[in-house]
């Protein structure tokens, strides 16, 4: 076995012990912690590279090497854990530690002036440690145990500026929509286990992937009559929406933009929300086993969010928003990806993307940089003369997100999504649901860019804005200390530490693109896709897409390049166009609103009437059953009361006051006693006469 | 000869008369005189049965009023005696006030 | 060692203490003293650990002599695995309990001696293997929790205490009355009848118990002859009435959030860390191996019970306002997870590949989950004893805000203690809970699967919790909140280091007692 092998825990271990580290440090080491963590990082991307290396040359299962261990037992049975290096582990650790690295090296420019600078560097340490554990684990268990810390730090980075309520409240959210996932995911992994007995994906044979043991959860039906296997994968399948963001949990991932833009770059692009496509794609072989319908349900849940949050994008002004609805759409994409394509064709998508969304998310937070906080797109404009570097940059990655031909990475990891589409047997609605989310994408973002670099500067410079002085009051130092009181003058370009990472991360969103192409698709072979030659049909749809790319961006022009806009109140000529359909975008579909109409309500509700229940209920059963053991206790001092004691009590009156009454007999005048005696001695000798009488 | 019946119906008188002065009479040397007159008139019922009976010659009769008398001699001493002992402790001889006997 | 009475020397060791504490005076002696009896017993708790042989099963280090033979009665000590375990659990607890009250000035040395009393109860409960001698120590550790709450809690302490009392009170005598019958029902020629738990657990185990009502025990109401399994059935209701109680099980709980909130935090802590386990632990020693048959037979109502139980009490946690009710409503969920897996193994497992597997699995989880909560409650309810400290008193969901920016430590700290609570893995709770739906759900789906939604809920008001309390802009009221203190974060370093091993490593205990548990799921009928 290679050393790598053995030695893969290394990789998600040394940014934890990082983080554990700089936990304990105190607090003003802020560059020691920093170096630490991206010191951590960078080991950890050398060995994913030596890992990487590991696979190249092997193909499909040859490529897989697993290392298992007993974790504890219960009965005559050891729970296992593991890890396995296989091309889609490696391909993933390779990005997320590269992309992951860049981020942290971000960091340190863009959170420099934050208090809790350390504190940063910790959770985004443990961070990359908790997904990068998601991305090497050989079990179910071991995943889902980095699966929820992934989930907690997300909490606690979108959290990070905690004395924001919006924040405190959208770090929640995220974890409890996340954990309604979760929780499908955890009974799906306890089904799975009794069902087959491990949680172990490879064992030689013997893993819950492998083939001895998909034939048996495909041959077992459930009581509705659906295989086994469909229910499990359905299961996995909801953590994996709730994670990744597909409608129905997408709520919490736009709200998630509270947290600092290099949490977004992280979280939202590169790694957490690819999680859950990285989880369908682990278990791809449970998903397509079977009637594949689990798979049916992935590619329609994926086409459905990749329209229904375009749409949305199409509408919102937040710069980050925007960013996010983005995410979720091209989420839905990877996922449509894998339902309909297999996990080459899904996981191409999610590497490039992240790439490009990284870098758009980190030119985002550039921009917000440089406009002293400022995140309302109305409120920019003409920023590519004062942000020459992040504009240049940014346009590639709006450019690779949009899928412009040829040059750019996200044309061919869509187009291969499209075209797996259009050969999809079951149905061509995803097809076209996910043409149209193509247009509206390349519409979104060309009108972002116009709002954001071209046209003239609407910022309103020289004051501080509401969402500057909220942010930094929030991080903790005054206004006045915080370096963007002073320039009040234009924006500036960020520090080289920003930009830099932005140049690496374009040149990456260029270049990825051709590792996967029809005319040489070596990624789909590397991750043991079955590919078929060149097929000149790829042409014509090719042709298709584009066109719509370009219809997009078109349409994108003559909205907004055309007249730019001339002031940030000026209302968005969409909206001009037609109202109605614009507020409902820009609401959202009013989801949060239905949600918290009907879920969260319910859930208060419910909790109220355990609380009433239990109060009024239960408890009042213990009341009633007390208040009648008193009343009874009361019946009974009433019988003691008023008839044992109240008749005892009159019986010894009556005889004292008969004593009384006798008493006057014995008045100790003896001439009474006499009296009485006469009378008596009266009446007898009458009686006697009487009774002598003769008869 | 004087009948048996005149005795008894003199007796009788005599016990009336007693009766009603230890009923009546407030003055306990009063009452203790009317107790005398009646213990007389119960001698004399001796006396009146004995000498009617069948055996006049037994001196029974005599012998139970000889008894009685002198009882009542100690008797009206003792009760002398104890109204004299009351009177100078209450210095008064009505009995109606003489109670602390009572209940 | 084997003639070395350590389970008595253990017992005993904090009844000394008490009685000594009782006559003293001097505060500070009564302080270090009750301290130092509560960690002698923890040494020799962990020395018992130690000399524990976890591979060899059955009953070690027992102690058997006669006592009034003609009750059946006998003073029988010695501990298995599960009995091991909560004695290690109580040791643990006993000295955070006496540090959570380390300032109380009124009265020290009787409270410290009712602590030290408490305890000396809970290990004979622990380690009592006749019935009439563990139902002594069971009524024992009963009177001084009642003192505890009478005389040292909050406002309503009078009505608190003594709904505590008559509540157990109650239990305890349909349990009392239960075993009556079993007594009776067991006779036996010369044998006036059984109270030894092996000997029950023995006859249980080929229904026995029925048996002996159908050949000692005949019934008579209003004319009709109670049947031999009715009279069973009734016996068993007794002995679950008086753990129920205990546990607690929907809708026998209504003492608990009272009791909890009223009692003095160090007291809740004993309440909630060990005592909520005498009710499992019952369950597990003596309803289920005495009644399996019994239990198997109403195993769908309990079912029910038990996943209402978990749903309406995580629920009614969400909807409190008070910290302590919600730990208390908490504490009720958390072991409604042991009832569940409790009641799920009380089933044969047909048409399962590997039910001694799954059972095994619940097992491990409730035992696993015993301890765990016991840690984790306990430490919670110590962070809210500190708080209390600090706020003079207030501990509402609404009176703070913002904590976190004055206090980092101790939110850091009650955060990881939450998160524990939570279920979170690489804490300790994780795993009791994988466990016991891993059993759970094979051997009764449905009420494993709508009992997640108790995790759910739980994971709600938890972060309501991080949310009101510590997130969110600081309260100008708190600005001055002092963190804890160099010498509290080593204290609670403690606990807060242990749920971290058990997390990470949690064959440390499932090593130890696993042997117990294969013998457990072994003696099951079914």
């Amino acid at each position: 076995m290679p050393w790598i092998i053995k030695y893969l825990w290394l990789i998600p271990a040394l940014p934890m012990l990082a983080a554990g580290l700089s936990a304990l440090m105190p607090r003003r080491c802020r560059v020691p912690s920093a170096s630490l963590a991206i010191g951590s990082m960078v080991i950890s991307f050398l060995l994913s590279l030596c890992a990487f290396s590991q696979t190249l040359g092997h193909h499909g299962e040859e490529a897989r090497q697993v290392f298992n261990f007993n974790w504890f037992q219960f009965g005559d049975q050891w729970v296992q854990l593991g890890w396995v290096l296989d091309p889609l582990t490696a391909v993933m650790l390779v990005m997320v530690t590269f992309v992951g690295t860049l981020i942290f090296i971000y960091s340190t420019g863009y959170m420099s002036h934050d208090e809790n600078f350390m504190r940063f560097f910790t959770f985004l340490s443990l961070f990359a440690g908790a997904m990068l554990g998601v991305v090497i684990a050989n079990s179910l268990l071991l995943l889902f145990i980095c699966w929820e810390l992934v989930g907690l730090t997300s909490y606690l980075l979108i959290g990070f500026w905690y004395h924001k309520p919006a924040a405190a409240a959208a770090a929640k959210k995220a974890f409890i929509t996340t954990r309604i996932g979760d929780v499908a995911l955890l009974l799906g992994m306890v089904w799975l286990y009794s069902q087959s007995g491990t949680l172990l994906f490879y064992n030689n044979g013997g893993g819950c992937l492998e083939q001895s043991s998909l034939s048996a959860l495909v041959a077992h039906t459930t009581s509705i009559g659906m295989a086994v296997s469909t229910g499990i994968g359905l299961l996995i399948f909801a953590g994996a929406v709730g994670k990744s963001g597909q409608v129905p949990l997408h709520v919490w991932l736009p709200d998630a933009m509270e947290g600092p833009t290099p949490v977004s770059a992280l979280i939202h692009a590169a790694t957490m929300v690819a999680a859950g496509v990285f989880l369908v794609a682990r278990v791809y072989p449970l998903m397509s086993a079977g009637d594949g319908h689990s798979l049916q349900v992935v590619t329609w849940i994926g086409a459905i969010t990749a329209i229904f949050a375009a749409s949305i994008a199409v509408a919102q002004d937040d710069i980050k928003r925007i960013l996010a609805y983005s995410t979720v759409s091209q989420l839905g994409y990877m996922m449509m990806g894998l339902g309909v394509g297999g996990v080459a064709v899904g996981m191409f998508h999610l590497i490039t993307h992240a790439f490009f969304k990284a870098l758009l998310f980190m030119g985002a937070g550039s921009v917000i940089h440089g406009c002293h906080e400022e995140q309302d797109i109305c409120r920019m404009g003409g920023l590519r003369k004062f942000m020459p570097i992040t504009f240049l940059t940014y346009a590639v990655g709006m450019l690779a997100l949009c899928g412009f031909p040829l040059l750019f990475s996200g044309f061919w990891s869509k187009d291969e999504i499209l075209h797996a589409a259009h050969g999809w047997p079951v149905s061509h609605i995803p097809f076209y649901l996910g043409a149209a989310g193509a247009l509206l994408t390349a519409f979104y973002m060309t009108r972002q860019v116009f709002y954001v670099f071209f046209g003239d500067c609407r910022l309103h410079l020289g004051r501080t804005t509401a969402s500057e002085r909220r942010t930094v009051e929030h991080a903790g130092v005054s206004v006045k200390e915080h370096p963007h009181a002073e320039l009040s003058g234009d924006p500036h370009e960020s520090p080289s530490s920003m930009t830099i990472p932005l140049v690496i991360l374009a040149a990456c969103s260029i270049l990825l693109g051709f590792l996967g192409t029809p005319a040489w698709p070596w990624f789909q072979k590397f991750l043991g896709a079955e590919v078929e030659g060149f097929n000149p049909a790829v042409i014509s749809l090719m042709v298709a897409s584009s066109l719509i790319v370009f219809l997009g961006m078109g349409l994108g022009w003559w909205f907004y390049g055309r007249k730019p806009l001339q002031q940030s109140e000026q209302p968005d000529p969409l909206q001009e166009l037609r109202p109605d359909i614009f507020a409902l975008l820009r609401h959202k579909y009013y989801v949060d609103e239905i949600y918290g109409h009907t879920v969260i309500a319910f859930n208060a509700w419910f909790a109220r009437a355990c609380d009433w229940l239990d109060f009024w209920i239960w408890n009042g059963a213990v009341q009633l059953v007390s208040y009648v053991v008193i009343g009874l206790s009361w019946v009974n001092r009433c019988c003691d009361d008023f008839v044992v004691n109240l008749g005892f009590d009159e019986g010894c009156k009556g005889v004292a006051s008969g004593g009384k009454i006798l008493s006057r007999l014995q008045n100790g005048r003896v001439q009474n006693y006499l009296r009485v005696i006469g009378i008596a001695l009266a009446a007898l000798a009458l009686l006697l006469i009487w009774g002598c009488r003769p008869s | 000869m004087t009948p048996l019946a005149a005795y008894l119906i003199l007796s009788a008188f005599l016990f009336a008369i007693g009766l009603a002065g230890a009923l009546t009479r407030r003055n306990a040397i009063i009452v203790l005189i009317g107790i005398e007159l009646m213990l007389n008139a119960a001698n004399l019922n001796f006396i009146a049965f004995w000498r009617f009976s069948e055996h006049p010659e037994a001196l029974t009769g005599i012998m139970f009023v000889i008894f009685s008398i002198v009882v009542a001699a100690a008797e009206a001493a003792v009760g002398l005696a104890l109204i004299i002992a009351i009177y100078r402790h209450y210095k008064t001889t009505n009995v109606d006030e003489m109670n602390s006997l009572k209940g | 060692m084997s003639h070395f009475p350590l389970i008595t020397v253990l017992t005993f060791v904090p009844l000394i203490g008490a009685i000594i504490l009782a006559g003293s005076d001097n505060k500070a002696v009564a302080r270090w003293l009750a301290m130092g009896m509560s960690l002698l017993s923890l040494a020799l708790a962990l020395g018992m650990w130690k000399c524990f042989d976890a591979s060899a099963g059955g009953f070690q280090f027992e102690e058997r002599h006669a006592w009034i033979p003609a009750l059946g009665a006998e003073y029988r000590v010695a501990v298995d695995g599960l009995g091991l375990l909560m004695v290690l659990l109580t040791a643990v607890i006993t000295p955070m309990a006496i540090l959570a009250s380390w300032r109380n000035e009124d009265r020290p040395h009787l409270y410290f001696s009712l602590v030290l009393f408490l305890q000396s109860g809970l290990f004979g409960t622990f380690t009592a293997l006749n019935f009439l001698h563990w139902f002594l120590f069971w009524e024992l550790s009963l009177v001084p929790a009642f003192f505890l709450v009478r005389l040292w809690g909050g406002p309503q302490r009078a009505a608190a205490a003594t709904q505590f009392f008559v509540y157990t009170m109650v239990g305890s005598i349909a349990l009392l009355l239960a075993f009556l019958g079993v007594f009776l029902a067991t006779k036996d020629g010369a044998n006036p009848g059984i109270f030894d738990f092996t000997a029950l657990a023995d006859l249980g185990r080929v229904d026995g118990i029925r048996a002996g009502v159908a050949m000692n025990l005949g019934f008579h109401l209003f004319g009709h002859a109670f049947t031999a399994s009715a009279m069973t059935e009734l016996i068993f209701l007794g002995a679950l009435l008086g753990f129920a109680v205990k546990v607690p099980l929907m809708p026998f709980h209504t003492w608990l959030p009272s009791t909890y909130t009223e009692a003095p935090s160090g007291t809740t802590m004993l309440l909630t860390g060990v005592m909520s386990k005498m009710g499992v632990y019952g369950f597990l020693r003596i309803l289920l191996p005495i009644f399996p048959y019994q239990m198997q037979a109403l195993r769908t109502p309990l079912l029910v019970l038990a996943v209402v139980t978990i749903i309406f009490s995580a629920s009614a946690a969400f909807a409190q306002r008070d910290l302590k009710r919600i730990f208390a409503y908490s504490s009720i969920n958390h072991l409604g997870y042991c009832l569940l897996a409790i009641f799920a193994v009380a089933t044969s497992g047909s048409g399962l590949a590997a039910p001694a597997t799954e059972k095994a699995a619940a097992m491990s989880g409730i035992l696993l989950q015993m301890f765990n909560h016991g840690l984790t409650a306990a430490t919670l309810f110590w962070f809210v004893a500190l708080l209390e400290q600090r706020s003079g008193g207030l501990r509402g969901l609404h009176d703070f805000g913002g904590l976190r920016k004055v206090a980092p430590v101790f939110c850091g700290m009650m955060g990881i203690a939450l998160f524990s609570s939570l279920g979170l893995p690489g804490l300790n709770g994780f795993v009791g809970e994988f466990l016991i739906f891993k059993g759970v759900f094979p051997l009764a789906t449905w009420p494993a699967s709508l009992s997640v939604i108790g995790l759910l809920v739980t994971a709600i008001f938890i972060l309501t919790i991080l949310q009101r309390v510590f997130n969110g802009p600081l309260n100008s009221k708190w600005a001055a909140f002092p963190d804890l203190t160099l010498g509290e974060r080593a204290m609670l370093a403690v606990p807060i280091a242990l749920m971290f091993v058990l997390g990470i490593y949690p064959q440390l205990v499932l090593g130890g007692i696993n042997h117990t548990i294969t013998e457990m799921v072994k003696q099951l009928p079914f």
